[in-house]
């Protein structure tokens, strides 16, 4: 005879042992880098020899370190205006398309198409295609008697047009606001319609509830992808520079113009493998990872006010 | 007791962190006389048509050395040579594209340092320009052996002007003499286009022009102490200025990419420009009806004594740390940087500089082509410099180009103290990495 808290035992080691290999995972692949991680941020650490420890000295230099203000301060503003920009695109094709009857997946496989294409490839292309003076959207513009800006190469319009890349591949949002529009009884609409409501009331009262979940899952994921953001604006920058080197100096366009494309994590890459000062990268990546963590936690916890 | 607890597992995670990275290795040298034997691997950048060179030079040292066999594996870069150092996975050799990894592989210790072999095999190191001596080397560590050069100098489109400027002076008057305009003052070809950042403009390139001295002898920032660069600030800003910054930055981007059939002066849109002795291929391969002409940089006009010299940067070659076998990869390395045979045959392949003295004597078939000489002469020339190795890689050069972005574009402020002000984001770097 076996007691209850014998079988409650076994139980939870049958539990513990299939989960094994995802907590197994979980301590490799994230617990240990990430105290890792905590560990190098108080070391200076060339990858090569053993870290030395030496206290605080990395974190009080992130204070001073005017690159961090750069680089932060971009990537709040792309933090701030391409995540609701990339959301609202998203939401807005993913509704039009919803209400397409004929020709449905056609359409939805064109929209969805951009996000297909490499990052490093779909931002060269669209570098060439802004290209002041030789780019075919200038040379539009101009048709219209509209002089088009400098796009990636001016100071003001790099983040913008950075903006503008992220809403041409917005076909990985689009299609997940898309299942969930899909999935919003239409009983819910017509009973709306009955008492009265139009369509705005019904998008606010009946849609919005409905994709809740999704919407809060795109500000999720959009904001920390944000705070990682390097390819676009490592490849952008140095296209528009017209230095794409092969070699040497891979970055030293990065920011170009004027610093205006310099992100968070593009600095981290250069002081940890460009300077070798590991120690430092580690104290930059500490942080943004709690800056992460702090706002998708704000998210969770705050989301439903929003709505 | 629970206290007790978490600091020991405090403690654990903390040994086993730093259990986990990597530690010194010893790396014994064999007697003076001893063959070496074996398999090395060989990481290299190149790719394509380069990659065959080093395949061609390659199978020569094979031939001439039956006991090593050589693998070797193209389009490597150097983040990825130091994480499989770091990893314990590193290749026996790694070639870098940049002079700016020396110092950080010496100080590290990524690379190990080559002064044993060098001693017991007898190489004369003499045979290097002093120049190349001191980009492989840092802090008296030689860890590094010259892999050909490139060099710097100026580009001028004949069509246009006989002769090129000797002096910044002149560039600036033949710049402007050469600018055309648009009627509505917009550029349509520029006599020179002096921003920083553009092609190869590079305060590197251009600040032999004025000896510009870039690190003290204790490694620290002496941008903002050397007044060479205020001359040169100068200089630029007074010609970015005629142009207007705003129409400059609207001709660049209407510019072609610097490594494609577009770029600027193959199209004529620039009239002179500094670039590596590399281009002179480029010209002939994609624009065979530009007569241009090669020549030093144009220099400081308080010296015009200077003139003949350039830039001088180069590959460079070393021996990992985790090398499997250090005898063979020394072997092959002695061989690819000290055998004039090797050196002059993979010169003429890659279309490099030669970086010994005795296979600049007898370049083969550069020698002969008058384009390519005057690199020659500017690799030789006593007031040719190059950017020193720093325990922080490039980030000197970074961090004032980062400035200097600003300080064209007229938002820099006064540039004595903006570049003190690089000194002290420079000494924080080289602080940090210890």
């Amino acid at each position: 005879m076996t007691t209850l808290a014998q079988r409650r035992r076994r139980d939870r080691l049958t539990v513990l042992s299939f989960m094994a290999p995802v907590l197994l995972g979980l301590l490799v692949f994230l617990v240990y880098p990430l105290v890792a991680s905590v560990y190098f941020s108080f070391t200076t650490f060339d990858l090569v020899n053993t870290p030395r420890w030496v206290g605080l000295r990395n974190w009080e230099h992130l204070l001073q370190d005017a690159n961090v203000r750069t680089a932060a301060a971009n990537t709040l503003w792309l933090v701030a205006v391409l995540v609701p920009a990339r959301m609202l695109g998203a939401l807005a094709t993913g509704m039009l398309l919803a209400r397409f009857k004929r020709g449905a997946g056609l359409y939805r496989t064109l929209f969805y198409l951009p996000a297909l294409a490499p990052p490093v490839a779909a931002t060269l292309a669209f570098v060439f295609l802004f290209k002041p003076g030789t780019g075919p959207v200038n040379s539009l513009l101009a048709e219209i008697g509209i002089q088009g800006p400098l796009w990636f190469n001016s100071p003001d319009w790099a983040k913008p047009s950075l903006v503008l890349l992220g809403l041409w591949g917005v076909g990985d949002l689009m299609i997940i606001f898309l299942a969930a529009l899909l999935d919003v009884p239409k009983e819910q609409y017509e009973a709306a319609s009955l008492d009265g409501a139009n369509a705005a009331h019904q998008f606010r009262y009946v849609t919005l509830p409905n994709i809740a979940p999704v919407v809060l899952f795109a500000a999720v994921t959009g904001v920390i992808q944000t705070l990682q953001y390097f390819t676009q604006a490592a490849v952008a920058a140095s296209v528009a520079s017209g230095q794409a080197t092969t070699g040497g100096g891979v970055s030293s366009t990065f920011g170009y113009p004027e610093g205006s494309t310099f992100t968070y994590p593009l600095w981290l890459y250069v002081v940890g493998f460009r300077y070798g000062a590991l120690g430092y990268a580690n104290t930059l990546a500490v942080v943004l990872f709690v800056v992460a963590a702090a706002v998708t936690v704000v998210l969770l916890r705050r989301f439903r006010s929003f709505l | 007791m629970p206290s007790i607890s978490r600091k020991m597992a405090v403690i654990a995670a903390i040994a086993l962190v730093s259990a986990c990275t990597p530690g010194e290795a010893e790396k014994p040298v064999a007697s003076p006389g001893t063959e070496a034997s074996g398999t090395v691997e060989f990481w290299h950048f190149f790719t394509d048509r380069e990659a065959k060179a080093i395949d061609t030079i390659v199978a020569d040292f094979k031939a001439s050395h039956p006991k090593i066999d050589v693998v070797v594996k193209s389009g490597q870069d150097d983040t990825k040579m130091l994480q499989a150092i770091g990893a314990g996975q590193g290749p026996d050799i790694g070639l870098s594209y940049s002079t700016d990894t020396v110092g950080k592989f010496c100080a590290s210790g990524a690379w190990l340092d080559l002064e044993q072999y060098i001693e017991r095999d007898g190489v004369d190191l003499n045979k290097l320009p002093a120049t190349v001596r001191s980009y492989t080397e840092f802090k008296g560590r030689r860890c590094a052996m010259p892999f050909l050069a490139d060099t710097y100098g100026f580009y001028y489109n004949k069509a246009l002007l006989p002769t090129p400027p000797r002096t910044l002076s002149e560039l600036t008057e033949t710049a402007k003499r050469l600018t055309k305009r648009k009627p509505d003052g917009t550029i349509e070809r520029a006599g020179f286009l002096p921003l920083f950042g553009f092609y190869e403009h590079s305060p590197s390139h251009l600040g032999p022009a004025v000896g510009a001295k870039w690190l003290n002898d204790d490694g620290t920032s002496a941008i903002g102490s050397d007044p060479a660069w205020l001359e040169l600030l100068e200089w630029q800003k007074e010609l970015i200025d005629w142009y207007g910054y705003d129409k400059l930055e609207k001709f660049r981007a209407s510019l072609g990419d610097e490594w494609s059939a577009d770029n600027a002066f193959h199209k004529g849109q620039i009239a002179m420009m500094v670039d590596g002795e590399y281009r002179i291929a480029f010209l002939r391969d994609q624009a065979k009806d530009v007569k241009f002409g090669t020549a030093p940089l144009p220099v400081s006009d308080a010296h015009p004594d200077w003139y003949g010299g350039g830039y001088v940067t180069g590959n460079v070659i070393g021996v990992s740390k985790t090398a499997k076998n250090p005898e063979a990869a020394w072997e092959l390395i002695r061989y690819l940087t000290t055998d004039t045979g090797a050196i002059v045959k993979l010169a003429n392949l890659i279309k490099n500089v030669p970086s010994t003295t005795d296979a600049l004597a007898a370049p083969g078939d550069l020698g002969n082509d008058p384009d390519f000489k005057v690199f020659l002469d500017i690799f030789a020339h006593p007031h040719t410099s190059t950017t020193p190795p720093s325990a922080v890689g490039p980030a000197y050069e970074e961090a004032f180009a980062t400035y200097l972005q600003k300080y064209q574009a007229g938002k820099g402020g006064d540039p004595g103290p903006g570049l003190k002000d690089v000194d002290k984001q420079i000494n924080q770097l080289v602080q940090l990495a210890g």
